[in-house]
């Protein structure tokens, strides 16, 4: 199978403090990647690091092949069009609607006409399930709900085979989280997506991803997600045997 | 190559092939845009060789459209893209929002608009003295309490003062040598050149030092004191503090005031004496006088108030300065843009103030002959 994204012996380190020693993960076409580790284990880190927003100090980030640190600007560029990504926050731009922080990275990488432009980022608008009153709205008008899926929205614009997620359901009820879900499925199905997502949250992690990597101790543990739940290493057991994680394993069959 | 057609009579068949992606909108449309719907009566798509995603199932879905509106029966062949029914789902009627409008030709709106305008305007007033009044029940609540907050107030004496004592002197230098420079120029006409002396330590003393020492302070300090209360009010660090049951007032507007209160007299003081030197220095250079000579008249020109007539100003301009940044910094809300436009705000209202109130104590000391 292709690998669409390959990190090889990742090394991150803040001064004495060694964060990730040797990260090696693929993400395939086509599947939902999860990203679990503890508080201050590097999971945000990793992302920035894959993104290109943070120089690792040792080992390389490729996509499709290609390595991040050979790429020139203009292959760069191309190659952030052809991601969305969201982040923990939303990071919705404060000064824009919501309509046009979707039409921001069209502006940037689409020659459009303003018909297509306002219809376009419409349609994200609806994609994403967020009703048409909201695409005029400001983010510091939205709830957190609703930032979420603006953020998601925005990070669709430019049609994306390739879609990170941090944290998508951090702060949501359950009710809210279990729909977002079910978008991210829903997504990934009709426009044949790949995600990774960043998330502690179990219901999540059953209910959308087919792998699952662990940040422990530096290094990633990743396995299907039927394997890595019964995985030894005991922080592993931990997160998913622990109180929660039995309950919420035998409600999904795991 | 996005699609091949082949016309016959008054039917037409495209085969789609290709990548339909976002990337590619502008070669799409343009190859669309070529087909010519005239005098057709029936239109048969295969898809099933092309790839759409979101955005070329939207320019298919909007080239179909404009096919029907002509009276062209579509057939589409094969299966429907999954990408084509989802952007049909999505597609729900009119759209009821205006994205672009022009409301601002609205004869009506524009007199709503001014309305609202004068509205928002008593509004800043109203907030801008209630704000004022807030800091004074602070200020009382605090020194009743005996809550000053050294430590930040020391803090803000520093930031706002000890780090300005460069570009402070370096302009008062530089303005007092201009002031001399030009004095001296006009006044040798007459052979007056003496009064050179008489012009910069007057001129500094009473007006410049203080005024510009403020308006640098107001561009530096009331900058950064509505830039950081700004970030903080959007990162809701200012309804933290609150609920916390700590006053917003307290802990950040008054050590920030009291703070500019000690540093500003102080700066002018600086001011003063760098001007004085750059004048003495001037004059000695180019009017050949002692140094001597000039302190001699120095002392003749300056009367015992004319120190104080200047530095008396200072602590009132810093009020001014810190309660503009703060009040702006207080009102931003939501955006970064917001941030900006006050940040902005903040330093030319402080510099107006300086200014105007600049203005009132001249006419003030005119009538007290001082």
């Amino acid at each position: 199978m292709l690998a669409l994204l390959e990190v090889r012996g990742v090394v991150n380190r803040f001064g004495a403090q060694i964060v990730h020693n040797g990260i090696d993960m693929q993400v395939y076409e086509g599947e939902v990647f999860g990203i679990i580790g503890g508080s201050g284990a590097g999971k945000s880190v990793l992302l920035r690091t894959i993104l290109g927003l943070r120089q690792p100090n040792a080992g390389s980030v490729k996509f499709l092949g290609r390595e991040l640190g050979s790429m020139s600007a203009a292959e760069l560029h191309a190659l952030k069009a052809s991601y969305g990504v969201t982040f923990q926050e939303g990071a919705l731009f404060s000064s824009l609607n919501v309509l046009q922080n979707v039409q921001l990275p069209m502006l940037e990488h689409l020659r459009l006409t303003p018909r297509a432009l306002d219809e376009l980022a419409l349609l994200r608008v609806q994609l994403v399930g967020l009703p048409l009153e909201a695409a005029s709205k400001y983010p510091s008008q939205l709830s957190g709900g609703m930032i979420k899926r603006a953020a998601l929205a925005r990070a669709l614009a430019l049609d994306p085979l390739l879609l990170f997620l941090d944290e998508p359901t951090s702060g949501l009820d359950p009710i809210s989280a279990a729909a977002f879900d079910d978008l991210v499925i829903f997504l990934r199905r009709e426009l044949k997506l790949t995600v990774v997502m960043i998330t502690h949250d179990l219901d999540t992690i059953y209910r959308t991803c087919n792998r699952v990597g662990v940040i422990v101790d530096g290094v990633m543990i990743s396995d299907t997600l039927e394997a890595i739940v019964h995985n030894p290493n005991p922080w592993i057991q931990a997160y998913f045997q622990g109180e929660r994680g039995r309950v919420r394993g035998s409600q999904h069959g795991a | 190559m996005y699609l091949t057609a082949r016309r016959e009579a008054d039917e037409l068949s495209l085969q789609l092939s290709g990548q339909w992606h976002a990337l590619r909108f502008a070669d799409i449309e343009a190859e669309l845009g070529t087909l010519d719907l005239t005098g057709l009566r029936q239109l048969n798509i295969a898809t099933g060789q092309a790839q759409l995603d979101l955005t070329g199932a939207w320019l298919l879905r909007d080239f179909l459209d404009r096919a029907r509106a002509a009276g062209v029966a579509v057939q589409l062949q094969g299966a429907e893209p999954s990408t084509l029914a989802l952007v049909e789902r999505c597609k729900t009627g009119e759209h009821t929002i205006q994205t672009h409008g022009l409301e601002w030709l609205d004869p009506a709106q524009a007199v709503e608009g001014l309305g609202r305008q004068a509205v928002r305007g008593l509004q800043r007033l109203t907030g801008g003295v209630s704000f004022v009044g807030r800091i004074s029940v602070a200020l009382v609540h605090a020194f009743s309490t005996l809550r000053l907050r050294p430590t930040s107030i020391t803090r803000h004496v520093y930031d706002t003062g000890f780090t300005a004592v460069p570009i402070v002197s370096l302009i008062a230098f530089l303005i007092s040598v201009i002031l001399a420079y030009m004095g001296a120029q006009q006044l040798r006409k007459f052979g007056a050149d003496v009064f050179v002396v008489d012009l910069v330590t007057v001129g500094v003393l009473r007006e410049l030092g203080v005024l510009l020492t403020a308006i640098i302070v107001a561009g530096r300090s009331g900058s950064a004191f509505a830039a950081e209360i700004g970030a903080m009010q959007l990162n809701e660090e200012v309804d933290a503090l609150d609920a916390i049951g700590v006053d917003p007032i307290q802990v950040l507007v008054l050590p920030r005031v009291l703070g500019l209160v000690i540093a500003l007299p102080l700066l002018t003081l600086v001011a003063d004496i760098i001007g004085l030197v750059g004048g003495g220095l001037l004059c000695h250079a180019l009017l050949d006088m002692p140094l001597v000579q000039y302190l001699h008249r120095a002392q003749g020109a300056i009367a015992s108030t004319t120190f104080w007539v200047g530095i008396v100003k200072a602590p009132v301009f810093a009020c001014l300065i810190a309660i503009s940044g703060c009040y702006c910094g207080m009102r931003v809300r939501g955006s970064s843009r917001d941030l900006g436009r006050l940040t902005t705000l903040a330093v030319v209202q402080s510099i107006f103030f300086v200014i105007l109130v600049d203005a009132l104590f001249a006419v003030l000391f005119m009538e007290m002959d001082v």
